[in-house]
C-alpha cells in the first residue's frame, strides 16, 4: 500500500547566526508510522525537531505537513495544526497541578473532549492519576515525561514529536514510556516522530529511522536494517547498549 | 543534633552569648553614626552636632538581647516543636481549621460592608472622616492597585515596574474630561479604564519581546515618561501645579454631593450637614470596584485566558508550542492590569479632586510591587492582607505621637514609613519566601478539592 505522507521535510537549511546547524535535511514521516531519529550530541537532532515547530525557523527548504507549506508559520499556528510536542526538557508547568497542565494541552477546541481525554490519558498513565493534585514540578523525572506526553497527546495530534523522551530516566521507566508510545501508535493509529540518544531502544521501537550526522542525515532504513548495520552499531549501539 | 537542640544546655547558651554579644558590637557600628551622633543647626545656623549615647545604648541592648534569647530559648524551641511534627507524620494542613481561619473571607466581607456605620457609631462623624477616609479608602485604593498589578505580576509573571503610569492616566482620564467637557464620574470612570487599557497596549507592543529584568527596565521607563508628559505638557495639564476642583462623584445621577445644588443628597434626606456622607459613599464605590477586580481575577483564573497567563508565567516556550499566542496572551494581561489601574485612577481623581504629577513618582509603582510581592505574588487573599499592613501601618504611623516622649519631641513618627516597609519586606521574605500566602490555589479539580499541601513543594518552586 502506497504510504501517504504527513510530514516532508525538504532540504532545510537552518542556522544559528552564522551557524549552521542542519545542512540540508531531508526527512518523511507517513501516517501511521512511527519514525526516529539517531545520532550523536550536537548532530542537530533537537534542531530539526524545533525547525519543524518554526522556532527558529528554517532560512531555506520547506517543511510540508499534511499537504500544507508550514516553514515560515509561527509556532503556536504550527501547533494548532495539531502537530504537539513534548519538548526536550520535558518543560511542565512546575507550579501548576498535573491536571491543570493537561488542562493546558488541550487547545480551546478541545475542550468539550476534555473529560474524555483525560480518562484516556490516566489509563495510559495511571502513576498521573494517583499524582493529578501534585504539583507538576514535585513529580519525580519520570512522571514529568509521563505529564509532558500526556500533555501533548491532549491537542489530539496527527502528529507527536518527542525529543529525547527517555533523558535522565532509568532504564525501566523508559521501556514503561515506550511501550506506551507503540501502544498509542498501535491502537490509535498516532504518527510519532521520535528523537533518541537512545538509539538502541529508539530503533527497536521505530518502523523507520534516520541517522544524523553533524546536520545530515547520513543513512536511513527501517528499525530493523539500521539494528543490523555495522556502521551503526559501532557507531551508536555498541557500549551504549541498554 | 541532638545535644544542641536541648534548651539551657551550657552549648546552646554559650553560643548564645557569643553571639548575642557579637550582634551588639555589629549594632553598635552600624549605629553609632546614625543613631549615636546628631547634627542640627545652633542659633548662628552652623551644623554643630552632638551625641545621643543613651539612645545608642537602647538600640545596642535591644539587639543583643533579641539575639540572645532567639539563639538560646527561641530556635531551640521551634526546632523541637518541627521535630515532634516531624515525628507525629501530621501534615501542617489539617482538616479542624479554626472557626475563623474556615470563613476568613466572608467574615472580612461583613465587616468592611459594615466598617463605615461602625465607625459613625464609635467615634461619630467627625472622627469617622479618618477612619473612613485615611484608612478604609485609602487602604482600598491600594488593594485594588495591587491586585491589578496582580494580573501582570502574580499571573502572567511580567514584572512591571511602572504599574503606576495606568494609575496616571486613569486619574488625568477623568481629571481633564470632566473639568474640560464636564463629563460625569459615571461616564468617566469606564472610559478611563478603557484609555488605560489602551496605552497597556500600546506599552505592550514594542517590549512583547523582552522579559524579565529588562521588560522591568523598559517598564519603569514608561511609568518615567508618562510623569514626565504629564509635568511638561503645561497648554493641557498645568503641569506641576496639577488639576484642581475635579468634579465630585454623584450618587449615580440622583443625587448630588455639591454643596448648594437641588438634589444635594444632604439635603434630600434630610441630614445636618457633614463631608461624611460623601466619604461613605465613596468608601462603597470603591469596596465594589475592588470586589469587581477580585471577581474578574477569580474568573479570569477559570477561564482559558488566565490559565494561558499562569503557563505563560511558568514557562514560554512550552506555552508556544501547544498552540497560545503569546503576543496576545501577554498583551490582554497588560491591557486587563492597566484598566484596573485605570479605574482606581479615576476614583483617585475623584476622591482627591485633584491631581498632580507629584502623586505618580515611581515610588508608588514599587510600593504598589512591594504589596503584591509580600501579599504572595498571585494570591488575592495574600496581597489584600499585605495593603492593610503596609497602607494601615504608615497610617498608623501617624497616629502614634507618643514615640515622641522615647526619640525627642521633634521626631515625626511618618517619616519612618519607609523603614516601616523595609523591615515588614525582610521579615516577610525571611519567614515566608513566597510571600503570606505563598501557595497557589489550583483552579481546576477533576472531583474533589483537596489541599496540596506546602510540604509537597520545594522553597522557591510553589
Amino acid at each position: 500500500m502506497a504510504a501517504e505522507s504527513l510530514l516532508k521535510v525538504q532540504a532545510v537549511e537552518t542556522y544559528y547566526g552564522n551557524i549552521r546547524a542542519l545542512a540540508g535535511v531531508d526527512v518523511d514521516v507517513n501516517k501511521g508510522e512511527i519514525v526516529s531519529l539517531i545520532g550523536a550530541n550536537g548532530a542537530g537532532k533537537s534542531t530539526l525537531m524545533m525547525t519543524i515547530c518554526g522556532s527558529p525557523q528554517a532560512r531555506s527548504g520547506q517543511v510540508i505537513f499534511d499537504g500544507e507549506d508550514i516553514t515560515r508559520l509561527p509556532t503556536h499556528l504550527i501547533a494548532r495544526r495539531r502537530i504537539a510536542q513534548s519538548p526536550e526538557g520535558r518543560r511542565i508547568f512546575p507550579r501548576m497541578t498535573v491536571y491543570e497542565n493537561l488542562q493546558m494541552g488541550a487547545g480551546l477546541d478541545n475542550l468539550k473532549y476534555f473529560n474524555e481525554d483525560v480518562e484516556k490519558i490516566f489509563t495510559l498513565f495511571p502513576r498521573l492519576k494517583e499524582r493529578q493534585m501534585q504539583r507538576g514540578g514535585t513529580l519525580s523525572g519520570g512522571e514529568q515525561q509521563m505529564l509532558s506526553i500526556g500533555r501533548a497527546l491532549m491537542a489530539r495530534p496527527k502528529l507527536l514529536l518527542l525529543d529525547e523522551p527517555s533523558l535522565g530516566l532509568a532504564p525501566l521507566i523508559v521501556k514503561g514510556i515506550f511501550e506506551a508510545i507503540k501502544k498509542l501508535n498501535q491502537e490509535e493509529g498516532l504518527t510519532v516522530f521520535l528523537v533518541e540518544q537512545n538509539a538502541f531502544a529508539a530503533l527497536k521501537l521505530s518502523d523507520r529511522a534516520y541517522v544524523m550526522v553533524n546536520g545530515k542525515v547520513t543513512m536511513s532504513g527501517s528499525g530493523k536494517e539500521l539494528l543490523a548495520n555495522p556502521e551503526v552499531r559501532a557507531a551508536y549501539l555498541e557500549g551504549g547498549r541498554h | 543534633m541532638t545535644a544542641s537542640t536541648e534548651t539551657g544546655h551550657p552549648n546552646v547558651l554559650a553560643k548564645a552569648v557569643r553571639e548575642g554579644v557579637f550582634a551588639g558590637v555589629v549594632a553598635f557600628l552600624m549605629f553609632l553614626l546614625f543613631v549615636g551622633i546628631e547634627t542640627y543647626q545652633d542659633i548662628n545656623n552652623a551644623l554643630v552636632w552632638r551625641t545621643r549615647w543613651g539612645l545608642l545604648a537602647i538600640f545596642v541592648l535591644v539587639a543583643a538581647v533579641s539575639r540572645f534569647l532567639s539563639v538560646g530559648f527561641i530556635k531551640p524551641h521551634i526546632d523541637r516543636r518541627k521535630l515532634a511534627k516531624a515525628k507525629s507524620g501530621v501534615l501542617e494542613i489539617s482538616e479542624q481549621k479554626s472557626f475563623f481561619h474556615r470563613h476568613f473571607l466572608k467574615i472580612a466581607l461583613v465587616f468592611l460592608l459594615v466598617y463605615p456605620f461602625l465607625s459613625l457609631l464609635i467615634v461619630g462623624k467627625q472622627g469617622s472622616l479618618k477612619y473612613v477616609d485615611n484608612f478604609g479608602i485609602q487602604i482600598l485604593i491600594y488593594v485594588m492597585l495591587a491586585w491589578g498589578l496582580n494580573i501582570v505580576v502574580g499571573l502572567a509573571g511580567l514584572l512591571d515596574l511602572g504599574y503606576v503610569a495606568f494609575y496616571a492616566v486613569g486619574a488625568y482620564s477623568y481629571a481633564l474630561l470632566s473639568s474640560y467637557f464636564g463629563f460625569s464620574f459615571w461616564l468617566l470612570l469606564p472610559m478611563s479604564g478603557i484609555l488605560a487599557a489602551l496605552w497597556g497596549i500600546i506599552l505592550g507592543f514594542p517590549v512583547l519581546r523582552l522579559r524579565g529584568d529588562y521588560l522591568a527596565i523598559v517598564t519603569l521607563a514608561f511609568g518615567e515618561i508618562i510623569r514626565l508628559v504629564l509635568i511638561n505638557w503645561t497648554d493641557v495639564t498645568k503641569g506641576t501645579f496639577g488639576i484642581s476642583g475635579i468634579a465630585k462623584a454623584s450618587f449615580f445621577g440622583i443625587w448630588s454631593f455639591d454643596a448648594g445644588t437641588t438634589n444635594n443628597f444632604v439635603k434630600a434626606w434630610g441630614l445636618s450637614a457633614s463631608s461624611v456622607y460623601y466619604k461613605v459613599f465613596l468608601f462603597y464605590v470603591i469596596l465594589a470596584l475592588c470586589m469587581l477586580t477580585a471577581y474578574v481575577t477569580i474568573r479570569l483564573r477559570r477561564m482559558p485566558i488566565g490559565r494561558a497567563w499562569e503557563a505563560l508565567r511558568e514557562d514560554e516556550i512550552a506555552c508556544r508550542s501547544l498552540g497560545i499566542n503569546t503576543v496576545t496572551t501577554k498583551l490582554t494581561a497588560f491591557a486587563t492590569g492597566a484598566m484596573f489601574g485605570g479605574f482606581a485612577g479615576s476614583f483617585f481623581a475623584t476622591r482627591q479632586g485633584f491631581v498632580s504629577p507629584e502623586s505618580f513618582v515611581f515610588l508608588e509603582s514599587a510600593v504598589i510591587l512591594a504589596i503584591v510581592v509580600l501579599g504572595g505574588m498571585g494570591s488575592l487573599t495574600g496581597i489584600a492582607i499585605a495593603a492593610v499592613v503596609m497602607v494601615g501601618g504608615t497610617e498608623v504611623l501617624r497616629e502614634m505621637s507618643f514615640l515622641k516622649v522615647v526619640f525627642g519631641p521633634d521626631f515625626t513618627p511618618e517619616l519612618y514609613r519607609m523603614l516601616l516597609f523595609g523591615l515588614a519586606m525582610i521579615i516577610v521574605m525571611l519567614f515566608k519566601p513566597r510571600g503570606f500566602v505563598g501557595s497557589r490555589e489550583p483552579t481546576a479539580f477533576l472531583k474533589e478539592r483537596r489541599a496540596v499541601s506546602g510540604s509537597f513543594t520545594k522553597e522557591g518552586h510553589g
